[in-house]
């Protein structure tokens, strides 16, 4: 049933505005979509493309890539090298037949809490028109039939 | 009685086997301490004749080439079985390598091209079939499986040795190995190692003189002039893998002047070669705004080809949909 379908999303904040902005949308007592399961890092800088392709690929539907605003980074230009990061990994993405806008990056200051719980709700109900991403799961191989360590009897 | 040696190919292109042989006398070595048991490649073998032997009687296999068809599965799990050392060797058996590359499409396309595309003579239009009839009976070919998979995705593997080829130092080395341990001069390193490579990136190799990047530019090397003989090749505009790859070869090919293309595969610690690469160049880049970054990044026309040119099929989305679209379950 398409319509039970609830995207499961993987949100990385910076710690220094978007979290901030997650928390004024909490504190305000702000009603956003709970599909997303944040993670808070020191920056946007630190967001490695491998922890996104490692959220599609156990389970997630989309990726959310959140910074502080060009010019207000904590650490200078950090939230730079996530924007390029970030155009890299969907036109990646897009060769590998991931839609690329199930990795949406934004901006946010300490004080756009609403704004922020808007773009979630935004980001939840365009993953959910995509539909699941079902990743199929890394293949289990056999057990070792014969014990690997050496044995004494293969030993002249 | 000597101990067992084994080497077998599955879906490669017969050069890990051509880099052993190039190991040149330390071969002897290897005849001298080891009885070769089955190595289709370098002696007559049949499958009846590794049905025969008891399991866990071949002590080491050096196992080449990646998962494509069920015989290659097949073989996979018999010489596990038979072999109380498994080593997938060489770039296919532990990533995908070339063959891995198909993962970006799906089995159909891949077969399309391959025996209707514009590099093929193939006017009657022939396509491999299951079985064919011939006036002395049926024969059959093995089935092609969806997705290219590494040899650990389908049995436990003891070694890892990455390389396309592995180097021939390497190899040697790793024989010597081999040999001081029968003789029991030496111990094995512990299950799971990756041997035969280096524990750091090519870069770290690399003779090339490096500073901080500000890369504006990336462009393929007959669009570039002549190549400063000393400097970064990446600095220069060359996509140059090197960052993103495990070291062990020597950065035998920055050292002359062509780029890195990551055949030793994910560099150590990290995950998903792609990904470290992505990482590596989206920091480089000397460029803020979105439009500005697109212009640089147009300079890479194949991404996914190039940052997984040897690792997509042990990567962490391990191909793309077309080809995982078969595998799914409704």
């Amino acid at each position: 049933m398409a319509n039970d379908f609830e995207p499961v999303i993987i949100g990385f904040t910076c710690n220094w505005c978007s979290y901030r902005a997650a928390d004024v949308a909490g504190t305000t007592r702000l009603k956003y979509a709970p599909n997303v399961r944040l993670i808070r890092l020191m920056c946007s800088g630190r967001i490695d493309p491998t922890f996104v392709l490692k959220a599609l690929a156990d389970g997630a539907d989309g990726v959310l890539i959140t910074g502080c605003h060009p010019g207000d980074c904590h650490y200078l230009e950090q939230n730079y090298k996530a924007l390029r990061r970030h155009r890299l990994l969907q036109r990646t993405l897009a060769q590998l037949g991931v839609e690329p806008e199930r990795v949406h990056l934004t901006w946010a200051s300490a004080a756009e809490g609403a704004i922020f719980a808007a773009t979630i709700d935004r980001f939840v109900e365009r993953v959910r028109a995509l539909g699941p991403l079902r990743w199929p799961a890394r293949p289990k191989p056999l057990p070792v039939a014969v014990a690997p360590e050496l044995a004494e009897e293969a030993l002249p | 009685m000597k101990p067992k040696f084994a080497m077998y190919w599955a879906a490669s292109c017969g050069g890990c086997e051509i880099a052993v042989l190039n190991i040149d006398a330390k071969i002897l070595d290897l005849d001298a301490n080891f009885d070769v048991a089955f190595w289709p490649a370098a002696m007559d073998a049949k499958y009846k004749d590794l049905d025969a032997m008891a399991d866990g009687s071949i002590l080491v296999t050096l196992f080449n080439g990646s998962i494509r068809t069920a015989e290659n599965e097949h073989l996979a799990k018999t010489l596990r079985r038979k072999s109380k050392i498994l080593v997938a060797f060489g770039s296919c058996a532990n990533e995908g390598c070339i063959p891995g590359l198909a993962n970006l499409s799906s089995r159909e396309s891949m077969l399309e091209t391959a025996y209707g595309g514009p590099s093929t003579e193939n006017p009657a239009q022939l396509r491999p079939q299951p079985t064919s009839q011939v006036p002395e009976g049926a024969l059959t070919l093995p089935p092609v499986q969806p997705v290219v998979r590494t040899l650990d995705q389908v049995v436990e593997v003891d070694y890892h040795m990455p390389g396309c080829p592995p180097e021939s130092h390497q190899i040697a080395a790793v024989v010597d190995l081999l040999v001081q341990v029968v003789q029991g001069r030496a111990e094995l390193p512990p299950k799971g190692s990756v041997i035969g490579a280096g524990e750091s990136t090519v870069c770290d190799e690399c003779p090339r003189e490096r500073n901080v990047k500000h890369l504006t530019q990336l462009r393929r090397i007959q669009e570039l002039g002549p190549l400063d003989t000393t400097l970064c090749l990446l600095e220069q505009g060359l996509m140059c893998t090197g960052p993103a790859t495990r070291s062990g070869c020597d950065a035998r090919c920055p050292r002359v002047g062509a780029p890195c293309i990551g055949c030793y595969g994910v560099a150590p610690e990290a995950l998903d070669q792609g990904a470290r690469m992505m990482t590596a160049i989206a920091s480089a880049i000397d460029a803020k705004e979105p439009e500005a970054i697109d212009g640089i990044l147009d300079g890479i026309p194949d991404p996914a080809g190039t940052f997984y040119k040897f690792s997509l099929a042990h990567s962490l989305l391990r191909g793309g949909r077309a080809a995982h679209r078969e595998t799914e379950t409704p």
